[in-house]
């Protein structure tokens, strides 16, 4: 048997409707998506300029599987760098966050600055005369990685690429303007968990795009008339189809549609009911009747706003099959009392309890395992067609396509 | 006046773990009060004040809605608990109210029969006792040490 007769099927057709089983149990195609997509020319969200406000401050994330830290320097410009000593490759950051001067690997003790500069090598002279680096050492020729970053609303997004758009144009204005609209003053951070799931991050990725789930998944959804496909509301795409948001209207009235009741949906339960209904209570906060508004930004980001929740999700490839959701809930500084109670309140709904976004981390894994002996077989994304464009309905994978579409540019597949 | 003793506080304990892991949690609500607090929130969080939690309930009924979500509603594996809890320690008593701090482990045994521990932490309670003479929680925070849960939490800790 020839060697390419033991490989595993590794083809892809050109276009969007299909997607093949093995792009999410692959080693190779991780590794890929590491360099060309997470460290490509793509920006990934790295925290909240809320969370490092003060020169000093600073906060260690992710880009990918690359450890990174962000801070403040003492001109209050935002700083990203590589978390990793340029000596011998050390964390050089062990906190999730704090407020410091610089940064000591505890390795040897290398120092940087809040730029990421070497400042500082021990015993660079050597003891006594003796040992030391050689003389042609030069400190500036060795630092960990610098990232570009740029700041939209208040949150920071880092780029490993030179040649990386600015954001406004990666973004796009109509991504952009969502984005304002609900990041649209000082905000609070009222909440952090992590979440580990059991599956590829592009299922995760997929799930958050595919707006035809949302109300035959969620029983929350339908019953209780947040999100049905039947409300106002619509799909935006990005031109790539790189990002995208689905949004939807308040429908006070019960929506007794034709297609729902024809479906007979496990999602639409007639007579389940709340003892307190007061943790759906809400309000129109911008003014605008949009009551669900999700939106990501690729490779791995979202925001979503669900009633009165807002939270920003980072979302991090943990090996081929699983996925760490890195959740920020927030409210903003000038919240009354009344309004940050209907936060804490609808928080149900979102993180890992929540009563929707339980099942979105579920999912995932049910796929993951469904298709275990299934490299050579394929995803079906047919919902709306074969593209990739803006619309006013949500029965439509289009935004899953778009995905698909950015991936296979970034990765050149 | 209440008596809050080490015995009274673990039986409440010994009584609400059961109730858990038994797969009783129809019966879980009554141990709380009419109006009450039930957060499932991480240490750091805690710690740096921050309110919101993966479980948010500041009435029985939003306890009850809790119940009926776990059976009715919500789609996820089934799965079942085991808790381990420790020593109640009584912080204080004030107003006819103990302030009490109980460590906890919980077990997670899934479908497939992986056993794990899912959670440890401690319940930052305060007890009172009600009309018909048995403690109840008015407030019962489960302050996990970890700030990771692992793919979701659906019954209560």
């Amino acid at each position: 048997m020839s060697h390419s007769d033991t490989r595993e099927p590794r083809t892809w057709e050109p276009g969007l409707t299909r997607v093949p089983y093995w792009l999410y149990r692959d080693q190779e195609i991780h590794d890929a998506e590491q360099r060309r997509v997470f460290q490509g020319p793509t920006w990934n969200y790295l925290c909240l300029e809320a969370e490092i406000a003060e020169p000093g401050a600073y906060r260690t994330t992710f880009v990918g599987d690359m450890p990174v830290i962000v801070a403040r320097d003492e001109d209050g410009e935002l700083q990203a760098f590589e978390n990793r000593c340029a000596h011998r490759g050390a964390l050089i950051a062990l906190d999730d966050g704090g407020q410091t001067r610089d940064f000591a690997c505890v390795y040897h003790a290398w120092r940087y600055d809040l730029q990421g500069n070497l400042r500082g090598v021990a015993f660079q002279q050597g003891v006594n005369g003796k040992g030391g680096m050689p003389p042609e050492f030069r400190m500036e020729d060795h630092h960990p990685r610098k990232l570009r970053t740029a700041s939209v609303a208040g949150m920071v997004f880092g780029s490993l690429d030179e040649d990386v758009p600015p954001i406004e144009e990666y973004l796009g204005e109509e991504i952009l303007e969502r984005i304002e609209r609900v990041l649209c003053k000082p905000v609070e951070v009222i909440g952090r968990f992590k979440q580990t799931i059991p599956n590829n991050w592009k299922l995760y990725m997929e799930n958050v795009k595919d707006s035809y789930h949302a109300s035959l998944l969620h029983v929350f959804f339908t019953t209780f008339n947040i999100n049905r496909l039947s409300q106002k509301g619509g799909v935006i795409v990005s031109e790539s189809g790189a990002h995208h948001v689905s949004y939807s209207k308040v429908a006070h009235q019960p929506q007794a549609s034709a297609e729902y009741s024809a479906e007979k949906l496990r999602s639409d339960m007639e007579g389940y009911a709340l003892a307190d209904p007061s943790m759906l209570d809400g309000c129109d906060e911008f003014g605008d009747g949009v009551t669900l508004q999700i939106l990501s930004v690729f490779p791995g980001f979202v925001l979503a706003q669900i009633q009165n929740t807002l939270a920003v999700r980072q979302i991090l490839p943990d090996g081929l099959d699983r996925t760490v959701l890195n959740w920020t809930y927030l409210g903003f500084q000038d919240d009354t009392p009344e309004l940050r109670r209907m936060r804490l309140r609808q928080s149900n709904l979102t993180g890992p309890a929540g009563f929707v976004s339980m099942e979105d981390g579920a999912v995932g894994g049910f796929v993951q395992r469904g298709i275990a002996a299934s490299r050579d077989q394929e995803a079906v994304l047919e919902m709306g067609g074969g593209g990739i464009e803006t619309q006013e309905n949500r029965t439509t994978e289009a935004s899953v396509r778009g995905f698909w579409n950015a991936y296979r540019g970034y990765m050149e597949i | 006046m209440a008596e809050f003793t080490q015995e009274r506080l673990g039986i409440l304990n010994a009584a609400y773990a059961r109730c858990i892991d038994n797969d009783e949690v129809e019966a879980w609500p009554a141990f709380f009060e009419e109006r009450c607090l039930y957060v499932v929130n991480t240490a750091e969080n805690h710690a740096a004040g921050m309110e919101a939690g993966v479980i948010y309930a500041d009435t029985r009924a939003m306890l009850h809605d809790r119940v009926s979500a776990l059976r009715d509603a919500n789609v996820y594996e089934r799965h079942r608990y085991r808790h381990i809890v420790g020593q109640p320690f009584v912080l204080g008593i004030e107003d006819g109210a103990a302030s009490v701090e109980t460590p906890f482990i919980v077990v997670r045994i899934m479908r497939d029969g992986a056993t794990e521990v899912f959670a440890s932490g401690r319940y930052l309670d305060r007890v009172v006792e009600g009309a018909d003479g048995q403690l109840r929680f008015a407030r019962r925070l489960a302050i996990c040490d970890s700030r990771n849960i692992d793919t979701l939490l659906a019954i209560p800790l």
